[in-house]
């Protein structure tokens, strides 16, 4: 590895990298705004100036800019030369001539990257006396707030909205000192990313507008390491909470899953947790049909009552954790247990979890996804089912550019130079879907078909990659497209509730029958494949099993889930309703709680700790960010005590969680590795445990006095390595125990780097979560069969379109995420759309059978013959099912909805938050 | 495809057959559709004066781009004018040379013989007032260009000489 000098002190770096990447890991303070190690370097901001020496002898040096300044062997630079800090400085004062000074009402303050590197090169007083601009603020929708006036021009936001994430409705707009960063029109933006512009932007322009309503410092918030329950993909998060209230979530590095970035519904999804519907008392059903309130004693007295001797039953959750659903199986037996899946469900997640542990090809990190030099998506709209993967696959079309790049001798940082190389060269991608999907514009190939034809054309490319010869052009060309590539990637998942569609990725991914090649599923829920993997031996109960014997049973313990939205009406019903006494526990109020007799207040995912296996198979322990407010307990808690009073031999035993992952890890091989996924509660570092809240956390205990002037003691944590409280110390320590990032200088999230082992590395406490599946590489055994559907004349195949707002059950709550998930609809082509003289936004009646129901039109841009989509997940289409036949009409009596509010309306509307700006210094 | 009609009549509500053809003109030289995107607003400018939302939408859906990239372009460039303009536009430029021959005071004139300052438009639309750093004529400073020409050696005698009307017609 080269040597570099900086002033005088010899340094190693890495071949390659450039000399802010260099200071930045050697742990020197070298500043910078445009610059991001996920974007890499364009020389915008001059802020990372250095000076270089030509040799020893050369004592005066020139000034060059670190980010674009490649390492070589014996190369002589100064940080610390009094004009390189001149520089910095000046070129941090020029930022500063028209910067407001609010940050004492700026949600960036105390957090803000500008503010750091302001102190880090000394600038302090202000020279300049002219007047400031003042810009107009734009409405971007409910979730980012603008305040253009905070700008520094550093190209940040529209490198990361437009280049990265493929946003195309922000941008750079005017030039010199009249830029403006925003949309051409004020509206919602369009990219399901756009919260990460709130950690991208390095001062407040772009800031968490559902946060600003109910602001807290970043000191004042208590953090913990958690994971996203959004989806499946598993991103870490870093949720924190003030008075009791989760206020925000931030991104939490994990370079091997989500690195930098989380989707909108992972940032802005977790509003739920503080709504009116959440409960906060167990309750039991008076025969009004009321609850009343009962202490949690009172509750598991009265469930012990119902359950004890008598026949029991329980159905668990893909959204609750392994240790929940291991208790409650444990409790009522196996073969009483139903995992909680509809029966659908059920096989697709089955078969998913086989399939894992016997294909050719490895299930990819998101990291591995972005290597991805092919990709072939059979039946995904990946950035609505697995929004994350979608991000990852929109940088896997980018190795195109990185390979012409390396054939230059261009450094893959040089972000400007790299994507002019290439223009619109890309990784090829094939998409074959019945629909629209939102990675469409990046796709080489896309490829409208029915369910049914997707599963056929998967076929087709399998039978091409083993030599056969097809009919089908495109499926040969795709063929070839992936025995071309050195890291083939199929997409596929469970999202069209299609065997044959999961059954075909397969066979391609086993017929490309390669080292490197990839296949990743796209499933339903955080714990879904967890779940899948604990009933994988066959010895539970299906849903609809359970349903048919619900007469014979006493009781019928539900774990957090909606069954309702598990089966059809009836069938619940006929579950729930059969005399048998229902004991739910859960968080948010939803039907099954109203046909329950017992219910438990759960604690959410921020107050509790669980484990979660995510869709690469990888486990990863979320911690409590506070304690449960009022009488909430964990589901594993309550289970626990309900073991505890019904005198459960076995479960009797398990005193603590540790003990709890133990039993359950020694329950099933597959989840041998449980153990490992985080420390031990017992686990110290340097005498302590971690810190939840920072060294600065203010109004400990005060902060309660609107309650009681008695200063509590600090809630003590029972079960976790983590404290809530500001002794110990937050570096170094395993990286599942990071609950926030901020180093000495570095109070934003660019702290990051000091975490890293390098830049853009993994952290230095070390990689997080372990991979419970390995394949055994035989190659899947899967059914070729393909039941063909047949269409009678004037009907319609229904499609699920799952929506990032909208179709999850939890942050649909989220008053902002309602906001846009917009109303229940049906999506047609513009030829059926004529043909029913109908356009968008007018009502459509659906007829399934016996269920009909009136929906509002979307217009597709392509759709596959035959197919109609459906918004899943919306109360306005439960009851319609993936893949039956409908009818359709136009609905005569629909009422369009109302005239969108205009901008001036939303800005009078919105008189929640004051605005900072110049005007109000 | 049915949507690419659909963009079709969007467009061509707002653009003329004429606007059209030239754009497509143009697109027969580049090999990016965005690549014309300073040509086609110089085609609408040049026929209306000025780029307004509607028709900057419209070039955007023509060209394939966003609205927010074709107006990331438009708004870079100071000549291209997303706001309504009079009839001629002045340049006048205020940069080292003309300064140094006295181009403050000619502005003054010009302003009050006129009536409007920098980025302003004279009531009866004829004019709107523009500050420009340099047109490359420093040899006969001072200048503006009026329109497409070039007024040379400017004094406060010429501004009246060139506007008296323009005031006279003010005043009625």
């Amino acid at each position: 590895m080269p040597m570099i000098y900086v002033d005088g002190q010899e340094i190693e770096v890495v071949q390659g990298e450039n000399i802010l990447e260099a200071c930045l890991n050697a742990g020197l303070d070298l500043p910078y705004f445009c610059w991001h190690p996920a974007m890499g370097s364009i020389g915008s901001c001059r802020q990372c100036a250095v000076i270089q020496y030509q040799n020893e002898e050369d004592t005066s040096g020139r000034i060059v800019m670190g980010c674009m300044t490649p390492v070589s062997e014996g190369a002589r630079f100064s940080l610390k030369a009094e004009k390189a800090t001149e520089f910095r400085e000046a070129v941090v004062e020029s930022l500063m001539l028209n910067h407001p000074h609010d940050c004492p009402v700026c949600a960036e303050g105390g957090e803000c990257h500008l503010q750091d590197m302001t102190v880090m090169v000394g600038h302090r007083d202000r020279r300049y006396t002219g007047k400031k601009n003042t810009y107009r603020n734009q409405y971007l929708g409910p979730l980012i707030h603008h305040e253009m006036n905070r700008c520094i021009a550093c190209y940040r936001c529209e490198r990361y909205y437009r280049d990265y994430a493929g946003g195309k409705d922000l941008g750079a707009q005017a030039s010199h000192d009249h830029l403006y960063f925003g949309r051409h029109e004020e509206g919602v933006l369009e990219s399901e990313f756009s919260g990460n512009l709130v950690e991208v932007c390095p001062t407040g322009v772009f800031t968490d507008k559902p946060f600003l309503k109910q602001y807290s410092r970043k000191w004042d918030l208590q953090s913990a390491p958690s994971i996203c329950q959004g989806c499946a993909v598993g991103c870490n998060i870093a949720p924190g909470e003030r008075y009791g209230k989760v206020k925000r979530v931030h991104n939490r590095y994990n370079n091997e899953v989500n690195g930098y970035f989380i989707c909108d519904r992972g940032r802005f999804g977790s509003g739920y947790l503080n709504s009116d519907l959440r409960l906060d008392y167990a309750g039991i059903k008076n025969p009004d049909g009321s609850f009343f309130a009962v202490h949690q004693q009172q509750a598991l007295d009265t469930a012990a009552g119902w359950m004890v001797g008598k026949k029991v039953a329980a159905i668990g959750s893909p959204r609750a954790s392994i240790e929940a659903n291991y208790l409650l199986r444990e409790l009522v037996g196996a073969k009483n247990f139903a995992a909680g899946f509809s029966d659908q469900e059920a096989d697709l997640m089955g078969s998913i979890a086989n399939i894992l542990q016997a294909t050719k090809a490895i299930n990819p990190s998101i990291k591995q996804i972005e290597s991805a030099d092919a990709v072939l998506i059979l039946g995904e709209d990946v950035t609505n089912t697995a929004p994350r993967v979608a991000l990852a696959l929109r940088q896997s079309v980018r190795n195109k550019a990185f390979e012409l790049a390396e054939q230059m001798g261009l450094p893959s940082w040089q972000d400007a130079a790299v994507r002019n190389l290439a223009q619109d060269q890309r990784s090829p991608m094939t998409i074959v879907s019945a629909m629209d999907t939102r990675l469409d514009d990046v796709a080489s190939t896309c490829v409208s078909l029915a369910p049914d034809d997707i599963a056929a054309f998967g076929y087709a490319v399998a039978a091409a990659l083993a030599g056969e010869s097809t009919d089908n052009a495109q499926a040969d060309a795709t063929a070839q497209m992936l025995k071309a590539a050195k890291n083939p990637l199929i997409v596929s998942g469970s999202s069209m509730a299609h065997q044959g569609v999961i059954n075909s990725a397969v066979a391609v991914a086993d017929a490309l029958d390669k080292a490197t090649s990839m296949l990743s599923f796209c499933i339903p829920e955080c714990n879904s494949l967890g779940l899948a993997l604990m009933v994988a031996d066959g010895s539970g109960s299906s849903l609809s099993g359970l349903a048919k014997r619900a007469s014979k049973l006493d009781a019928l313990i539900i774990l957090e889930n909606d069954v309702y939205r598990r089966g059809d009406k009836s069938q619940i019903d006929q579950l729930l309703a059969s005399g048998t006494k229902v004991i739910t526990l859960d968080m948010v109020e939803n039907s099954t709680l109203d046909q329950s007799d017992l219910v438990m207040a759960a604690a959410s995912y921020a107050e509790s700790q669980g484990t979660l296996v995510s869709s690469e198979g990888r486990a990863q322990r979320f911690y409590p960010v506070h304690s449960p407010a009022a009488e909430r307990l964990p589901s594993w808690q309550w289970l626990l005590r309900l073991a505890s009073v019904t005198g459960h031999k076995k479960l009797s035993n398990l005193q603590n969680f540790d003990q709890i992952v133990a039993a359950c890890a020694v329950s099933n091989p597959l989840f041998a590795g449980l153990v490992d996924v985080a420390p031990l509660n017992s686990f110290r570092d340097r005498g302590s445990k971690i810190p939840r809240q920072t060294h600065r956390y203010s109004g400990r205990t005060a902060m309660n006095s609107g309650v009681s002037v008695h200063e509590p003691q600090q809630p003590k944590d029972h079960e976790s390595p983590l404290s809530y409280s500001m002794e110990g110390l937050n570096r170094d320590q395993p990286s599942s125990l990071m609950p926030f990032v901020w180093s000495p200088g570095w109070n934003s999230n660019q702290s990051l780097q000091k975490f890293q082992s390098e830049v853009d590395g993994p952290l230095k406490g070390g990689p997080s979560g372990v991979r419970l599946i390995s394949s055994s590489l035989q190659g899947a055994d899967i059914s070729r069969q393909i039941d063909k559907v047949t269409l009678k004349a004037h009907q319609w195949h229904l499609v699920p379109m799952q929506q990032i707002h909208g179709s999850d059950e939890l942050s649909a709550h989220t008053d902002e995420i309602a906001e846009l998930a917009g109303r229940g609809f049906i999506a047609i082509g513009q030829k059926v759309a004529e043909k029913l003289a109908v356009t968008e936004g007018d009502g459509l009646l659906v007829k399934q059978g016996e269920i009909e129901c009136s929906l509002e039109v979307r217009i597709l841009s392509r759709v596959a013959k035959n197919c109609i989509g459906y918004s899943v997940g919306y109360l306005e289409t439960q009851g319609l099912t993936a893949g039956s036949l409908v009818t359709l009409e136009a609905d005569k009596s629909w009422q369009r909805s109302g005239p969108e509010m205009i901008a001036s309306d939303k800005a009078a509307f919105e008189q929640v938050i004051s605005d900072g700006g110049a005007s109000n210094v | 495809m049915s949507n690419a009609k659909m963009i079709q009549s969007d467009v061509s509500s707002v653009l003329t057959l004429q606007e059209m053809a030239e754009i497509d003109h143009e697109l027969e030289h580049i090999p990016y559709k965005s690549g014309a995107a300073i040509d086609a607003l110089k085609i609408i400018q040049a026929g209306r004066g000025w780029v307004s939302d509607e028709c900057l939408q419209a070039i955007a859906k023509y060209l394939g781009m966003s609205s927010e990239e074709l107006e990331g372009v438009a708004t870079f460039y100071n000549l291209i004018y997303r706001r309504p303009v009079g009839e001629k536009v002045i340049l006048f430029c205020d940069s080292v040379s003309c300064w140094i021959s006295g181009c403050d005071s000619v502005k003054q004139t010009l302003s009050d013989t006129l009536g409007v300052d920098y980025g302003e438009t004279t009531k009866d639309n004829r004019y709107t007032l523009l500050p420009v750093p340099c047109l490359g004529a420093c040899d006969r400073a001072p200048v503006m260009m009026v329109g497409d020409d070039l007024v040379t050696h400017l004094d406060d005698n010429k501004i009246n000489e060139l506007f008296s009307a323009s005031k006279t017609g003010d005043q009625s």
